[in-house]
């Protein structure tokens, strides 16, 4: 990567995710000086912490690997991670962002040889994980991370297990002195992609999301379905660690609601679909998928998607929304409810309730720069108002990987326009 | 109006539009998505006790069933737990649509005559504004006997206990049944009351007449 000097020309994207790699490696193909921030310690968001994505159901390692691959050979594009833009000043075509980048105690020397994780014997919560398990202090992000370096969590600094992880490292990696920055980076415009996170279940009392262990949210159980994932890809309950074979899935837990969230998250459906391939794939010859919903809404073209699991006898499909759960004396979650086709009430156990959760914009209630028009639900309105600061991916509304990049290619072309117009009016 | 709400409105059957204009917040049956939240959290055995759940009920409205949605005994069944209204995704007032249907299936004269709520609503009003004082006594004594002589003994009998507890506990007076306790001005209660229509009055036929 060659470091080079930020100016008005330059494009700030924020957000490693699907979207922001795509806005960035998009400008930088044409030309453009792009900083790119993220603020994990390794870039592909969300979408790496899928098992599979629809409607192909390939590993999120195969379309991730080529944008890698892509920025790898890229030398316009610098990365920063770790990093958070804390604020941004200025107008179209002349911004200064402030960016706060925290120290992960591992310079460029790491080869992710892994001796310091062997070293370290602390242990913390895993956020790759959704906290469903724990890493050593000393880890890497995930397996296909990027950039490939190990992370030491900030806990164990001053304790002997930082210093035992420097004597393992043939490298001269780790670096316990690195302290927390703040930079300068100037830009013409800026693409905000700082993506979405899972609504908060436990605010959806009557799903006791919280009080039910073996209630868990879509997010959660890709990460269960992951061979990578805290239980080596077995679907097991968190309540007791039996497998889960009888799996409701629960659609708008949060969307559509104007409790919660007033907008339709549009991948759930869909999510939930993918949901019911992991338990036939896991359990072949006794897996059973319910899924409870208000309608199907199977987005772009995938309704032959939606046909072939209605097609699958493993899966039975009620229309209804799930009125409440609660828990039998073996910990199995009951759905109460009333199903619409014929007004019957249904109270039926499962092992496991898997709550397809909306989708939340990370960039709502954040305020930069000064202000940023945004719909009812805080996606980033395609505003003139926002002058040269451009939603891209889920910061602009809830969207699927797909289309999330075309969001992001969109977003990318914009900027470069403005960007254009400086570079004009400098010469 | 656009071609595309003249439309719209060609296909709204007529049903769905008297609900909207004659019942208080019908306006809201339009609204609903059918996702079933209401029934499920009804306290309410509707299956056995009644037979039409709330997104039940909004669905016939919409298909123009305008005989079976108000001779039904299902929205004289709601305990106003208010649970639909707080768990609704759309945020309907399903508690107080209930109400008003069977408040208009009421005023249509096609409410079921016996369906206990609606009697004892009827008892309970005309109890409480004869005197201005809810006489508990007679109150009761009117709904035990709703079918018959033979079957208010029989309540009565069934109810013995609890009534001499309260006896007991002086939370019951015998003497009610002669008169009973009164307000002291009543004459004002029912000037105030008839006001009251009066203007109840008026406002519908404003609201009817445009």
């Amino acid at each position: 990567m060659t470091e080079h000097v930020a100016t008005n020309e330059t494009i700030l994207v924020v957000g490693g995710g699907i979207s922001g790699m795509t806005a960035a490696l998009e400008a930088a193909e044409t030309g453009k000086n792009v900083v790119l921030v993220e603020k994990n310690p390794a870039l592909g968001g969300r979408t790496s912490q899928l098992y599979r994505y629809f409607p192909k159901l390939c590993h999120p390692t195969c379309g991730l690997e080529i944008n890698l691959r892509r920025l790898k050979g890229n030398p316009r594009v610098r990365l920063l991670t770790m990093a958070e833009v804390t604020g941004i000043d200025g107008s179209t075509g002349n911004y200064t962002a402030t960016i706060k980048v925290r120290p992960r105690y591992v310079n460029e020397n790491c080869t992710a040889c892994g001796e310091c994780g062997r070293a370290v014997e602390m242990k913390v919560d895993d956020p790759f994980n959704y906290n469903l398990g724990q890493h050593k202090a000393a880890y890497l992000p995930n397996t296909m991370a990027y950039p490939q370096r190990y992370v030491l969590d900030p806990a164990i600094i001053g304790t002997a297990d930082a210093d035992r992880a420097k004597a393992a490292c043939k490298y001269g990696a780790i670096d316990l002195d690195m302290q927390e920055e703040t930079i300068q980076v100037k830009a013409g415009a800026v693409v905000w992609a700082t993506g979405w996170q899972p609504y908060d279940a436990a605010k959806i009392q009557p799903y006791g999301y919280g009080r039910f262990k073996n209630v868990i949210t879509s997010v959660e159980f890709e990460r269960l379905a992951d061979l990578q994932g805290p239980t080596g890809g077995k679907i097991l309950r968190p309540g007791d660690g039996r497998e889960a074979k009888n799996i409701a899935f629960i659609q708008c837990a949060g969307s559509r609601d104007e409790n919660h969230l007033r907008h339709c998250s549009r991948i759930c459906c869909m999510a939930s679909l993918k949901q019911t391939h992991y338990v036939r794939e896991k359990h072949p010859e006794d897996g059973k998928s319910t899924i409870y919903y208000i309608d199907i809404r199977a987005i772009d073209r995938f309704e032959d998607f939606y046909q072939k699991v209605q097609a699958d006898p493993s899966v039975n499909f009620i229309k209804s929304k799930v009125a409440k759960i609660t828990e039998d004396e073996h910990g199995n979650p009951v759905c109460h409810g009333v199903d619409t086709e014929g007004y019957k009430r249904y109270t039926t156990p499962h092992d496991l309730v898997v709550l397809a959760v909306g989708m939340e914009p990370s960039v709502k209630g954040i305020n930069i720069p000064g202000h940023i028009v945004a719909d009812s639900s805080g996606f980033i309105e395609a505003d003139p108002a926002n002058g040269a600061v451009f939603g891209a991916g889920c910061a602009s509304n809830a969207l699927d990987v797909n289309r999330a990049v075309q969001s992001a290619t969109a977003a990318a072309l914009r900027a470069i326009q403005v960007v254009n117009k400086v570079a004009k009016a400098e010469a | 109006m656009s071609a595309n709400t003249a439309v719209a409105e060609k296909y709204r059957n007529n049903f769905l539009k008297e609900i909207e204009e004659q019942v208080e917040m019908g306006d809201w049956v339009k609204m609903c998505m059918q996702c079933g939240v209401c029934s499920g959290s009804c306290p309410t055995n509707f299956q056995s006790a009644w037979e039409h759940p709330p997104q039940e009920l909004f669905m016939m409205i919409r298909a123009g069933k305008r005989e079976e949605v108000l001779s039904s005994s299902s929205m004289w069944n709601c305990t106003s737990c208010y649970n639909c209204i707080v768990r609704c995704p759309r945020k309907l007032p399903i508690t107080h649509i209930m109400h008003g249907i069977a408040e208009y299936a009421h005023r249509l004269g096609m409410a079921p005559k016996m369906q206990p709520t609606r009697f004892f609503s009827g008892l309970f009003w005309k109890n409480a504004t004869h005197t201005g004082r809810v006489n508990e006594l007679k109150l009761s004594m009117g709904l035990y006997f709703k079918d018959g002589f033979v079957q208010g003994v029989k309540n009565g009998m069934a109810m013995q206990s609890v009534a001499l507890g309260l006896v007991k506990a002086k939370r019951l007076n015998v003497m009610e049944l002669f008169g009973g306790h009164k307000c002291k001005d009543q004459k004002g209660i029912h000037a105030m009351l008839k006001k009251a229509y009066e203007i109840e009055r008026s406002r519908k036929t404003a609201k009817m007449a445009g």
